[in-house]
This record gives C-alpha cells, structure tokens and sequence, in this order.
C-alpha cells in the first residue's frame, strides 16, 4: 500500500526550495564569514594539527557545524510554523504512521543539512583546501549528525508552542553545544577540566568524526565517535517517536 | 453493514470542562447528517475526535467501521475533513497543496480527479496561484477541495460556509449534494439553520456535550406546531388579535399561533374589523424555531 512519506517527504524539501535563499545560501555566507575573519585572525597565530594549517582545519568543523545547525533549523521551524499557522492539521488528518512522519522531518532534515555542508565546503575551497583521508566517515558523520538534529528539531517544535521557544530552544542547548565541541579548536587546547567536560557533549563526537574523516587525526577514536552519536541518534529517535505517538502537543 | 459513522459512549474532558458527555450517535452511509449546536455545544470537539485530531477519555468511535485509534490509518482514508479554521500552507500554490495532500493519502498520480474537484470548486483559474494570495472565499474552496482530493466515503464540514459569499456556498452545495447522491455520507455542522434543514436527512443537536435532540428532519419540525403571521394593516391591530401579538415594528405585526385553528379566528377577526390586509406572510415553523425552543427545553 502506498503511503504518505514521500509527499511529506517532498513537501519539506520543496519548502526548503521555496524559500532557498533564506534555508541555503544564507547559512553558506553565514560560515564563510566566520571563515574569512577566524583565519584571518589566527592563520599564522595557531597550528591544531601538525603541519595541518588553522584554515584548512577549520574548515570541516564550520561546515559540520553548518550540517547540524541547519539539520535541526529545518525540522524545528517547519513544524513550529505549521502548528502556529495551524496547517499541520493536515498532516495530522492523513493516513501517516508515526514512523513515516519522523522518517519524512529527518530525512528532509539531512537533505537541507548536507546541501548546506556541500555548499560551505565548495565555498570555503577559495581559502584553502581540506586533504580527504576517509570520505566514508565524513559521510558517516554528516547523515547521522544531521540525522541527529533532524531529530532534535522535531523535539524543538513539537514542545515549542511559540517562535520564542523555539529560538530559547536554539539559543542557550543547539548554538551552545555547537560552538563548545571543537569548532574552532581541539579539545587538547582546553584545560583538563574543559576537555573532561565536552567529553559529555555529543555535538564533541560528531564534529571530531566528521573532521577525522579529512585529515585521519582527532581527539577521541572515530569508532567511540560513532558509538556516542549512534546511541545519541536512538535515543532521541526513540524519545521524538513516543512523543509523536502521544500525540504530545499535536493532538489534543 | 458497519454505519458510515458509530459514535458510542463518548466523553471528552478539557481540564474541568466536560466537553462530551456520553455521546452516542450513528450516520447510515449516504445520509446528509447535520450536528447542530450553540457555540461550545461540543460540535467540533466531536468532529476532532471522530478525524483523530483528538483522543477521546472514554468511548469508541469509527468510520465504516475502522476504529478511529486503533484503526487510524484505515479510518482516516475514510474521512475528509473540512476543518472550521481558514489554514493553508503559504508556501505553495493550489496545485501543489492538492497534489500534496493527495499524496499524504498515497495517491501520487491523482491529476485528473484533482482537476475534477478544482473545476468544481471554481478554482482552475487559479491552480498556479499562491494560496497567500488567494481571497478568504478562495482558501475555504481550498479547504474543501484538499478533503475531497481522496475521495472520502465519508465527508465531514465543519462550519463550511462560514463567511463566503452566496456564490460559493451555492456552488458548493451542489457539489457535495452531488457527491452525497453518488453515495457518499455527508456530516455537516453549520450556523446557517436553514442551510442544514435544506440538505439535511438527519439532525442531532448538542448542548454542553451532550445529546439533546436526535431525529428526521420531518421529526424535529413536526415537533413545533404552529405558525407565524407577519401582518400589515391600513389600521390599529384589532383587540381579538392582540394575545396572539409577538412582535411589532415599524408597522408590521408579527403573530405568534399555535396551529391553523388560530389562523382562522385571526382572519375571522380581521374581517370583522373591516381593516383592509396591506400584508400578509404565513411561516410555518422552521429548524430555528426547533432549534430554540429544543436548546431551551434542555
């Protein structure tokens, strides 16, 4: 029997088309000024990786962090904007199983996620180009990663009942984690109090995968990388699939 | 054969407001059934429950038979809602909203029924367009058609007509008179009393959640006898008239009588006053009167 996952599915992806200039190339500008103006400040300052320049490392972190951050945009305004706007009702009405409507959120989620991280990356190439030792896990990273935000976002805008809580929701947990996981920097730079304690933050993991997969060198190993990120991606897949079966703040 | 809509027992609870109060109720398939109420009556409440936009506290609910929580997904390719708020999604044209609700029914090549249902709705001219841009009227046209677009057996309006022009409710109406003639069940509930005694087979009327009337239109109506006069006379009414007196304003006397015995002693009189008749209007009671006087009652 046919179902409504791909409709849904397409719908996120064609809103994001709609609406490409505010949803992709905004964000690729948005890193590329934190490019120009961190590697013009600290190029010949600092040296993170042994004969690995501070551009060329900055690099995967800007464009994983724009994977992520976009991820869960996605998923979080266009289910907070269809429940202010009161269209979700139609989703709601229609024939769609929970797993089909989280599967449809994510996936579009990933879609925007990577073409964003693509854009960044061909983008940031002007100032420096990246080495790629291993495509396999900075594609791995990136779709759970993304995945991973998909997937927090549908949280965001499910709990969220207005635009404000949704961006508290951004501001002081998604933009936090983001920028205290390695972005700009390793964690081998930090006291050992700061390392010990972004050991706890999954964004760390995912961020030190993604930019391990380019150069083969990262803080923790990429297998204990893929462990964090994949227990973290089941957990909130199993906590955003019992809140959609509830029918927590969807249905009344 | 399961009823196109089985409603049993149901209760629904917001905070301390018992919004259904043990409702039972059943649609047969191709009935055009209308849910009538005051504003608050539970009407919407009951559509929500019925479309799994809410979970009833206690009770069953079905469509055809489809069990509206544990059957969703079955019971859902049943039903086509017409939902009383004027929601649309502004990123897309009319086109591309059918198309994709048609899809969220896994109904990925549907063009030509959704061509069907815009030409009927008045709203081919306007397939390419922006649902932003579309006029008030247009959007609830929209509403309609994306209930439609999967060709539900069971068609619910709530509030439907609700502040478009004459053109489209007429429009409108001949369309879901049409489908409610191929067979499919119709539920309406609407404000516009005279619309619902004009399409409707069968009424239930709700007040604060629960049932207060359930029966034939032919039913409700037999239940108010009576009629009333709307007179205009070249003098003062005449005194054996006056009990009868209802209203009265700007010349027009408006009397209330219990049956058409009434009638013949309020003309008899008239003619014996030698009062010469400018005008004279007989209405019988209508669902309004019923309405009123059933809300009342309970």
């Amino acid at each position: 029997m046919k179902t409504g996952f791909y409709s849904l599915f397409y719908k996120e992806v064609l809103r994001v088309k709609k609406v490409a200039f505010q949803t992709l190339l905004a964000p690729v500008l948005t890193s590329l000024l934190y490019l120009l103006i961190f590697s013009h400040v600290l190029e010949r300052h600092v040296e993170v990786y042994p004969g690995v320049g501070y551009t060329a490392f900055l690099i995967p972190g800007l464009v994983m962090m724009a994977v992520l951050q976009n991820a869960f945009a996605n998923s979080s305004s266009s289910l907070i904007q269809s429940k202010i706007t009161g269209n979700i009702v139609f989703v709601l009405l229609a024939p769609i199983a929970y797993g089909e409507f989280f599967a449809a959120y994510v996936l579009a989620s990933v879609v925007r996620g990577l073409v964003v991280g693509a854009g960044v990356l061909v983008a940031a190439m002007w100032f420096a180009v990246p080495p790629v030792d291993h495509l396999q896990w900075i594609v791995l990273f990136a779709v759970l990663g993304s995945a991973l935000l998909g997937a927090l976002g549908m949280i965001a805008g499910i709990w969220s009942e207005k635009f404000d809580q949704l961006a508290g929701f951004q501001n002081f947990i998604i933009v936090p984690l983001t920028f205290l996981s390695g972005v700009f920097y390793s964690i081998h730079s930090l006291p050992p109090f700061w390392q010990g304690l972004s050991r706890f933050n999954p964004f760390f993991y995912m961020i030190d995968g993604f930019r391990y997969g380019f150069f083969g060198v990262s803080d923790v190993s990429p297998w204990l990388g893929l462990a964090v990120v994949g227990a973290s991606l089941a957990a909130i897949t199993l906590l955003t699939l019992g809140l959609l079966r509830s029918g927590y703040k969807l249905r009344i | 054969m399961a009823d196109a809509v089985e409603v049993s027992g149901v209760c629904k609870r917001f905070g301390s407001l018992q919004a259904l109060d043990n409702v039972s109720l059943s649609i047969q398939e191709g009935e055009f059934f209308g849910l009538l109420g005051p504003n608050g009556a539970g009407k919407t409440t009951l559509i929500n429950l019925l479309s799994g936009l809410a979970r009833p506290d206690a009770g069953r609910l079905s469509i055809l038979g489809r069990d509206v929580v544990t059957q969703y997904r079955a019971s859902r390719r049943l039903l086509g809602v017409v939902p009383q708020e004027l929601v649309f999604d502004p990123f897309f044209t009319v086109r591309e909203t059918l198309r994709l609700q048609s899809g969220y029914f896994g109904l990925n090549h549907n063009d030509a029924w959704i061509e069907e249902v815009m030409h009927n709705l008045d709203l081919t001219d306007k397939a390419d367009t922006n649902m932003r841009k579309l006029s008030g009227g247009m959007k609830r046209r929209v509403l309609v058609a994306q209930a439609l677009v999967h060709k539900p057996p069971v068609i619910v309006l709530d509030e439907p007509t609700a502040g478009v022009d004459v053109e489209l409710r007429q429009g409108l109406w001949r369309f879901i008179q049409r489908l409610n003639h191929e067979g499919h069940t119709v539920l309406l509930t609407t404000h516009y009393l005279e619309e619902a005694q004009a399409l409707c087979n069968r009424v239930a009327m709700l007040k604060r959640g629960s049932i207060v009337a359930l029966d034939t239109m032919q039913n409700l109506l037999r239940r108010v006898a009576g009629c009333r006069v709307r007179l205009r006379l070249a003098g003062p009414l005449p005194a054996a008239v006056e009990p009868y007196l209802s209203e009265q304003a700007d010349g027009e006397h408006v009397l209330a009588l219990p049956g058409f015995r009434a009638l013949e002693e309020v003309l008899a009189a008239l003619r014996t006053s030698g009062l010469a008749i400018q005008e004279l209007v007989v209405e019988q009671a209508d669902l309004e009167d019923v309405f009123l006087q059933v809300v009342a009652a309970s």
